[in-house]
């Protein structure tokens, strides 16, 4: 789950880390009335959840509060990476000397939580693991013993070269650290952690992603979802416990297990189509799952044809025409529907379909050609 | 012969009582494995379908039975202190079918279980069979034969589709392993190929991986260094867009990195045969068995 830099910051912000003050807004008149407030520049911040904001134009240094309203003026309802701008972040403006990057992420080859700090900040870390990767310290973590002091102190003079500058970026280090773990990330950045020309260290961006295996055990965190910056197909699929992802193409398909999903929206591809979504009705039979399925694909005007493919071990697969029955009754398709299904319960899902009206057949790759066929507007192959 | 089961595997089933448990705890009898104890803490004494003794803890149902293998069915967050449990218990293979186990718990029991030197398997997997004598997990025991394929794979219906198409096309396999599609898993392809490799029964290896991380490509390269037997490979995942989750934790592209078609550049350096379809699997890997 992605979370927004002004909730990443308030999290970071309890663990002590140093962040300038700000506060959200919903209009211009409520950001200028905030920069009015702190009597100083301000930064504008789009809250999406896309990178790039700053390139697409979402954060504006702001000298005055009518600066400061006329910036948020362009940036609310701005579209970013197909995202429309809903609030901006209006924060007092720091001083800045130099830039670095702070990351952490958990990493599958360690199999670690692992440190990213460069003193090459402010730009995309992954540029800079690619063109400069010398400029990155790489400091893996055992959860078991935490991150200790001199490991936090490493990155700390890999940063800086003053001991003062070093022992506070350590400090950081190790809140960002607490933060991390408390939180359930699987990554956590400050880009850039900010020197003023005071010498004073100031997280100025905060990010956050939190692995969605933690939300049940995490409720506070699970409560920081922005739903309205969200895809609503997909809000609607979470809620219906489905496993839903929307893309460009015009083939609905509708797939359990995620593995099975992806390599059927690979074999629309393959025959010359374009997948719609990535639909996982996950393992269990359901007849409810199916019919929810239905109405999210058909709610989306692009698709022009459905696909199941269902391989049936735990899901059985009459269960699955169980719910294409009851679903195309109660809201009748106005796009074709091509089935593929195979396994536990085989024949009684043949025969529930071909009393309904439905055929089907128990080969892939045949199935996906129609489906792509049809969707082309052709005739079934 | 097999890889990480077989006849002599002697099972214990964290979960058994439980709703999914109960449930594969009778398939996997039903398919001639060695079921020798259930987990349940609080149900000790009782047995489950009147054969199978109940203990409260791991420890006891090893000492009492001499289980060698566990299989986990309990909730995601029980996950990680059930993997613990069976590795401290003494068992050498650990099977954590439970889909949902927080990241961060297994930075922690990864070590755990690898100081101790046992292999896990899982979590988020289908577990793996070994057709005709063993079957420790989910995978649907009549999609496979015995023969001469060894399959390894990050996914669970896929596997079945494969194991399927090849099985229908009369060709078996030595053993399924599902090794399951999170970030951080206990054993990984190169683990199971190594494996493969060593294992005389085995002739030729069909592996299965997905977008994410570097596993697929690093697999690629032990067997082009290590492997003298014919491995295909399938990437799952082409057209999946960047930075979402294509339903498994671990399939996901993180900028730039983790892309199929860096996956299949690593194939085809080591010289791999290359599935584009599921079905392509049947037509390469019986020209490898010639």
């Amino acid at each position: 789950m992605n979370i927004h830099e002004y909730q990443a910051k308030e999290i970071l912000r309890g663990y002590g880390v140093n962040i300038p003050p700000g506060e959200i807004a919903t209009t211009p008149a409520e950001a200028e009335a905030i920069a009015k407030k702190y009597g100083t520049a301000v930064m504008v911040k789009a809250q999406v959840h896309a990178g790039g904001r700053g390139k697409a134009g979402g954060v504006k240094f702001c000298k005055t509060p009518a600066d400061a309203k006329e910036k948020a003026t362009a940036i609310l309802g701005m579209q970013i990476k197909g995202l429309t701008v809903e609030k901006v972040l209006v924060t007092v403006a720091a001083d800045i000397g130099t830039e670095a990057y702070v990351g952490i992420i958990v990493d599958r080859a360690t199999k670690k939580p692992v440190f990213m700090v460069s003193a090459a900040g402010g730009i995309d870390i992954e540029q800079v693991a690619a063109e400069t990767p010398e400029k990155i310290l790489y400091v893996p973590v055992d959860v078991r013993y935490g991150l200790p002091t001199y490991d936090a102190m490493r990155m700390g003079f890999f940063l800086y070269d003053d001991v003062k500058l070093a022992r506070a970026a350590g400090k950081i280090m190790q809140q960002l650290y607490a933060a991390f773990m408390a939180s359930g990330c699987s990554l956590a950045e400050i880009n850039p952690l900010v020197v003023t020309p005071q010498g004073e260290l100031v997280a100025v961006d905060g990010k956050m992603v939190i692995d969605d295996n933690e939300l049940d055990r995490l409720p506070a965190i699970a409560a920081l979802r922005d739903e309205s910056s969200e895809e609503p197909s997909e809000v609607d699929a979470r809620n219906a416990n489905l496993t839903f992802i929307k893309l460009d193409g015009n083939v609905g398909c509708v797939v359990n297990g995620a593995g099975l999903a992806m390599a059927t929206m690979d074999l629309v591809k393959y025959y010359g189509g374009e997948p719609a979504n990535f639909l996982d009705i996950g393992g269990s039979s359901n007849p409810e799952k199916v019919v929810n399925a239905l109405r999210i694909i058909t709610a989306d005007p692009n698709v022009k044809a459905i696909l199941f493919n269902i391989f049936g071990g735990i899901t059985r697969t009459d269960d699955v025409a169980n719910g294409i029955v009851t679903a195309t009754k109660a809201n009748p398709l106005k796009v074709p529907i091509v089935i593929r299904l195979t396994g536990t319960n085989e024949e009684i899902a043949m025969k529930i379909l071909t009393e309904n009206g439905f055929s089907a057949s128990s080969d892939m790759d045949e199935a996906v050609q129609k489906a792509v066929a049809l969707a082309k507007g052709g005739k079934a192959a | 012969m097999s890889v990480f089961i077989d006849k002599n595997t002697k099972l214990v089933i964290q979960g058994i009582t439980g709703r999914d448990g109960s449930f594969h705890a009778k398939q996997m009898m039903e398919y001639g494995t060695q079921v020798v104890a259930g987990v349940t803490p609080g149900k000790g004494g009782q047995k489950f379908e009147g054969t199978v003794p109940i203990f409260n803890t791991v420890a006891d149902a090893v000492k009492a039975t001499g289980a060698n293998t566990s299989v986990i069915y309990v909730p995601p967050p029980f996950a990680a202190d059930a993997i613990m449990e069976a590795a401290a218990a003494g068992v050498q293979l650990v099977v954590c079918i439970t889909e949902g186990v927080p990241v961060l718990d297994m930075t922690k029991v990864y070590p755990f279980v690898k100081e101790r030197g046992v292999r896990l398997i899982g979590p988020n997997c289908p577990g793996l069979i070994t057709p005709g004598a063993s079957k420790v997990g989910i995978i649907p025991g009549r999609i496979c034969t015995p023969g001469p394929v060894g399959v390894v794979s990050r996914s669970g219906t896929l596997t079945y589709e494969v194991v399927y198409q090849l099985t229908r096309a009369g060709i078996g396999q030595t053993t399924c392993v599902g090794i399951g599609g999170d970030p951080i898993n206990g054993t990984n392809f190169i683990d199971c190929l190594a494996a493969f490799e060593k294992d005389p029964a085995t002739k030729a290896v069909a592996m299965m991986g997905e977008i994410g991380g570097t596993d697929e490509q690093e697999a690629a390269e032990y067997v082009k260094q290590h492997m003298k037997k014919p491995v295909v490979g399938f990437i799952a995942g082409q057209t999946a867009p960047p930075g979402r989750r294509m339903g498994h934790a671990g399939a996901i592209i993180s900028g730039s990195s983790g892309t199929a078609a860096e996956k299949l550049e690593a194939f085809a350096a080591a010289g791999m045969g290359i599935a584009k379809r599921p079905i392509d699997f049947v037509e390469l890997i019986r020209a490898r068995l010639k």
